[in-house]
């Protein structure tokens, strides 16, 4: 009889040096070895502590991997709130133990049970938060919370468990022993990766109408750029085939590609004018005047731009139509970002604050002070968690805060400023607005970026730096950089490519594509972004983008609070309901005795009976508010000693 | 230095030849995924939307009868087969696939009252108005036969009402009793009865088959065992009930049709409120039929439409009518719980779809995965007003749309009166009755 051989035994233990520089394949059984696997690692820089830290975690998932499966199972499911669902799996899992079942050859199955899955990347995309307690409701609704519940826990591991399939793997750039990664220049790198990624790497010289701004399309397979004395062409930058060159003959301040690579808006000196991939102008949109910047928001077919007149205007690109028109009552507008989270824009003024918008609203959502001096640039990572500007000078204060927590399972949410004052800052945008790191860099940032995979850019002059952090979209260390690069000319444009570990930045010397490695998402879903469609697949997802167009009014900082249940509406309805009937139709109804049989019912008895539960519950009520002025009087206490006093707090209100 | 960049193969990504399908890799991270709750609201949004597009329920209507439908039954064990009755006397029988009249028989003089099936389909029984019972074959007469039934049964009083046992050979009529027969013999092997009214229908129920209940003019319905010689118990109501139908999944239920618009379901243990009270109908209601999967029925009514109510809702989910239907008097739901037949008054019998968006045919796997998504969103954001709204819209006909007006505003000036008599008389003398109280008169063992 022949069996297989179990998993961790019969790994072959060659090691040449191929295999070194080569990643090791990991099977689908074996535990997660290094975090440089799949969803684990930014990869970049790995020192010799890390190393230790590794081991130590290799150590402790070889011990995990020697349990049960079943055993992992039950660490999966430990989160849950009851236990009660996952039991019959339990069971299921427990009567296939590898001893007990054997096939009808006669042959063990070597893997048995579902492939296990670990808790952190279930929670990934974990919904619910489950440390909540759910609401007080009718034991029916309880019910269907709670199958909701368990299904949104199974769904999640079944998304978990499906990362397996994801084909490719981030990459990664290490120094040797000592070696700063920061030192590497782009032509090492191009020399030690394969020729189609040194391909990525190009220069364009184009001294005579810089300087240049660019975009990459969301697919990351187009390119388009504008030098500021009106040369805007687009390209498809892998192939390196030109789609159009024109001059408009006109200062052009910003450009963007629309929802795909066929239209491009271009922000001229007067008005903005779209474009088709051939250099057609198909619109001239009159009411979008002396526009600095222009963002576009994917999924709600939303160009906005914001002017020097001060408006930041949003443009339904699908009709036509402006759908608002917003006045910052700031003065010029030269700072805009997208938060690609929830489609808050994100605007900085000269007076050190970032605003954000959105165009139901009149007033911003929120006012965030972060710096002394003008914001420089602002940037919102993708996960929509943080964003950046420079300052001159550093400083924060907290002025209006307006957003839920979102749920903890989205974790990391940053937007990186930089102002005049030289600074560089990383706000947390989870409700809190506190910068979590900042740094003063020599000359001020005038321009960021954030990567997939949470790599930030920040253009100084003619110097780009990135730095990374510790993982996907993981707080950027700002301490040293991972690589830096000296441009031709004054950095004017900064972009990261989508789904390419690559770098564009538009500067007076023309374009550059700089090679950032582990910068972008390796696997693309291809239903939402694929760069490879066909021409068949971009027309049928443009159709179904526009069919699931979100409407404007859903723009709110929290996307997620359309799911939420509406108490305030609800309880306006129970009250009116009330009203038109007279009485509480959901009231208890109060206690009545059921008569007793043979004679042991007297009047008597039967008011007792009433009058104890009577009782019962008035003094349930009175030791529930009592408990609750406990927890209220703890609370005031409390609050004091944990936080300093700031002489900020004269602002809060 | 160690260095990979991300170098993808395109051929991983492209399909080989122009015959195969595209490639589509799939990553579930939810940051690829942005607006994931508002493109699945905008989703559900277009899903309903497009459910009251395709809302086309009617699918054919069977003409041939020479006077009003008054009674259909269904092949118990062929799903294109039906039975038709009419107030000439008609019986035909349909097939459903090529919607043609395969067979007609002159029954009765005067109406056929009752039809009903054998449980092996191969005979079925007709009551009429000529005081007889007759049962037929179901296959027609061979070359040279004479249309004759089988047997036939001459009874002292008219039958109103016929049903067969879902198990053994033995029938229930009603008239001015209930009558339990033997299929062998020519008399009544049982009669019952608790009144003197005319009793309009009795039914069997199909799981515990020994229990019987009919519905009488003097307001009540009356449950019987077959295996006792009196009944078990009955329920008055403010009005008359039509006709009263068994829940197929649940033994103890049954759901009422009744005079005053409403059809109540009925637990059989506890008469003395109706589980729920089912309002939606604008005039009485004529007949009521259970899904096969219990969970809903059909109502036919005086109002010209046909109503399908969930068990547990009291508003019905569905209106179907059509400018040409009149008065409802027979509807029946088909045994794979795709359909609805409906008899009526102006000689036609009508075929729909009982979900009325619903394509029919074979469905592809992605059409069918598509068409589940769907089903699921709309589940999911049922509750947001926007999609309520249209999920809910029906167009009703001037008559049917004015009449719930004006009964809406009868209704609003009966609770005012009621509310302010509570608040001018003393506290707890006008105490607050639910409506399922509200109609039951009394149960009596």
């Amino acid at each position: 009889m022949e069996t297989v051989p179990r998993p961790g035994k019969g790994v072959p233990l060659k090691k040449d040096k191929l295999q070194a520089k080569r990643k090791k394949p990991r099977r689908y059984w074996e535990e997660e070895t290094a975090p440089t696997a799949a969803g684990a690692s930014p990869g970049p820089p790995r020192k010799k502590k890390k190393n230790l830290e590794l081991r130590r975690q290799k150590l402790k998932n070889a011990h995990n991997s020697k349990k049960s499966w079943s055993s992992k199972k039950s660490q999966v499911t430990k989160k849950s709130r009851e236990q009660r669902r996952p039991r019959e799996q339990k069971n299921l899992r427990e009567q296939k133990k590898p001893g007990s079942q054997q096939s009808l050859s006669g042959a063990q199955d070597p893997f048995p049970g579902p492939a296990p899955v670990p808790v952190q990347k279930a929670r990934k995309f974990c919904r619910i938060d489950k440390s909540k307690k759910l609401p007080h409701s009718l034991p029916k609704t309880q019910s269907k919370l709670e199958v909701a519940e368990a299904l949104e826990e199974e769904i999640s591991i079944k998304a978990a468990r499906s990362e397996l399939l994801l084909a490719e793997e981030p990459g990664f750039l290490e120094g040797d022993d000592g070696e700063d990664t920061a030192k590497i220049r782009q032509a090492d790198i191009v020399e030690a990766v394969d020729i189609a990624s040194a391909a990525k790497h190009f220069d364009l010289n184009l001294r005579q109408f810089g300087p240049y701004r660019l975009d990459y399309s969301r697919t990351g397979r187009h390119m388009t750029f504008a030098g500021r004395r009106g040369h805007v062409a687009a390209l498809d930058w892998v192939t390196k085939k030109l789609m159009c060159e024109i001059n408009v003959m006109e200062a052009v301040r910003d450009i963007r590609f629309l929802h795909s690579e066929a239209l491009l808006a271009v922000a001229q000196n007067r008005w903005l004018h779209i474009y088709d991939n051939q250099g057609i102008e198909l619109h001239c949109v009159r009411r979008c005047d002396r526009v600095t910047r222009l963002e576009f928001l994917p999924f709600h077919f939303l160009l906005t731009t914001a002017s020097e007149t001060g408006f930041l205007t949003y443009l339904d690109v699908s009709v036509g139509k402006i759908v608002a028109a917003l006045n910052a009552r700031a003065g010029r507008l030269n700072v805009m970002a997208q938060n690609p989270y929830n489609a808050v824009i994100h605007l900085g003024h000269s007076n050190g604050t970032v605003s954000l918008w959105s165009p139901s609203v009149q007033e911003p959502l929120a006012k965030i002070l972060c710096h002394r001096g003008g914001v420089q640039a602002v940037a919102v990572d993708s996960t929509g968690t943080l964003a950046l500007n420079c300052v001159p000078q550093g400083g924060l204060r907290l002025m209006a805060i307006l957003l839920p927590q979102p749920p903890k399972c989205w974790d990391h949410r940053y937007m990186a400023t930089s102002g005049l004052d030289h600074q560089l800052k990383v706000f947390d945008l989870r409700g809190t607005y506190q910068p979590l790191s900042a740094r003063t860099l020599p000359l001020g940032a005038g321009h960021l970026a954030f990567s997939q995979r949470g790599l930030l850019a920040a253009g100084m002059g003619d110097v780009v730096n990135i730095w990374t952090g510790q993982g996907k979209a993981t707080l950027p260390a700002l301490e040293r950089p991972y690589l830096t690069h000296r441009l031709a000319g004054p950095v004017h444009g900064l972009q990261f490519c989508p789904f390419e570990d690559v770098l564009g930045v538009g500067h007076s010397g023309g374009i550059t594509s700089m090679l950032v490695p582990g910068a972008a998402e390796p696997n693309f879903d291809g239903l939402e972004s694929n760069p490879y469609r066909s021409r068949k697949q971009r027309q049928e997802w443009e159709v179904k983008a526009l069919l699931e167009k979100v409407p404007a009014e859903l723009i709110c900082l929290n996307p997620r609070a359309l799911a939420e249940v509406d108490v305030i509406s609800l309880e306006q309805r129970k009250k009116e309901r009330m009203e038109r009937l007279g009485y509480d139709p959901e009231a208890k109804a109060p206690f009545q005795p059921k008569p007793k049989r043979k004679g042991r019912s007297s009047t008597g008895s039967m008011v007792k009976r009433k009058k104890k539960v009577l009782e019962q519950e008035h003094r349930d009520k009175v030791r529930q508010s009592l408990e609750e002025q406990q927890k209220q009087q703890k609370q005031q206490k409390a609050k004091p000693t944990g936080v300093q006093p700031s002489a900020l707090d004269r602002f809060v209100r | 230095m160690k260095v990979k960049m991300l170098s993808r193969n395109p051929d991983n990504y492209v399909r080989e030849t122009k015959l195969d399908l595209q490639r589509v890799p799939r990553n579930y991270d939810p940051t690829l995924h942005p607006f994931e709750v508002p493109r699945e609201y905008i989703r559900a949004l277009n899903a309903t939307k497009l459910e009251r597009v395709f809302a086309k329920p009617f699918l054919a209507s069977l003409d041939g009868h020479r006077d009003g439908v008054n009674c259909l039954a269904k092949h118990p064990k062929s799903l294109a087969t039906v039975l038709s009755g009419a107030c000439d006397g008609e019986v035909k029988i349909w097939n459903l696939t090529n919607r043609k009249c395969i067979r007609t028989i002159q029954a009765h003089e005067g109406f056929v009252r009752g039809i009903c099936t054998r449980f092996c389909g191969t005979s079925f029984f007709t009551v009429g108005d000529d005081k007889t019972v007759k049962q037929w074959k179901m296959d027609g007469p061979s070359y040279g036969e004479v249309e004759e039934p089988l047997h036939t049964i001459l009874g002292k009083t008219v039958y109103t009402g016929i049903d067969h046992h879902w198990k053994d050979p033995a029938f229930a009529t009603c008239g001015q009793q209930v009558d339990i027969w033997d299929e062998q013999r020519t008399n009544p092997i049982c009669s019952m009865t608790w009144g003197f009214d005319s009793i309009n229908s009795v039914k069997f129920n199909p799981i515990e088959t020994f229990i019987l209940g009919s519905c009488a003019s003097d307001r009540n319905i009356v449950l019987y065992d077959m295996r006792q010689a009196t009944p078990l118990k009955k329920v008055i109501l403010d009005m008359r009930t039509n006709t009263i139908c068994w829940n197929p999944m649940e033994a103890f239920i049954f759901t009422a049709a009744n005079e005053d618009y409403n059809l109540y379901t009925f637990d059989m243990r506890a008469l003395d409120t109706p589980v729920k009270v089912h309002m939606d109908h604008v005039s009485a209601v004529l007949d009521v039929d259970y899904c096969p999967t219990g969970k809903e029925f059909v109502s036919a009514s005086f109002d010209k439409s046909i109503r399908i109510f969930p068990v547990n809702k009291s508003r019905s989910r569905e209106v179907y009518h059509t400018k040409r239907m009149q008065h409802v008097i027979c509807v029946r739901w088909t045994a794979d719980s795709k359909y609805i037949m409906c008899g009526s008054d102006e000689m036609n019998i009508r075929l729909w779809k009982a979900n009325a968006s619903e394509k029919l045919g074979v469905l592809a796997s992605r059409e069918r995965a598509a068409q589940d998504y769907n089903q699921k969103l709309k589940e999911k954001f049922q509750h947001h007003p926007q999609i309520k709204r249209i999920a809910r819209h029906r167009h009703l006909p001037k008559s049917i749309y004015s009449q719930i007006q004006e009964q809406r505003i009868m209704r609003e000036a009966r609770r005012r009166k009621e509310l302010n008599r509570r608040k001018h008389s003393k506290p707890g003398s006008v105490p607050v009755v639910e409506e399922r109280k509200k109609h039951v008169v009394a149960v009596v063992k």
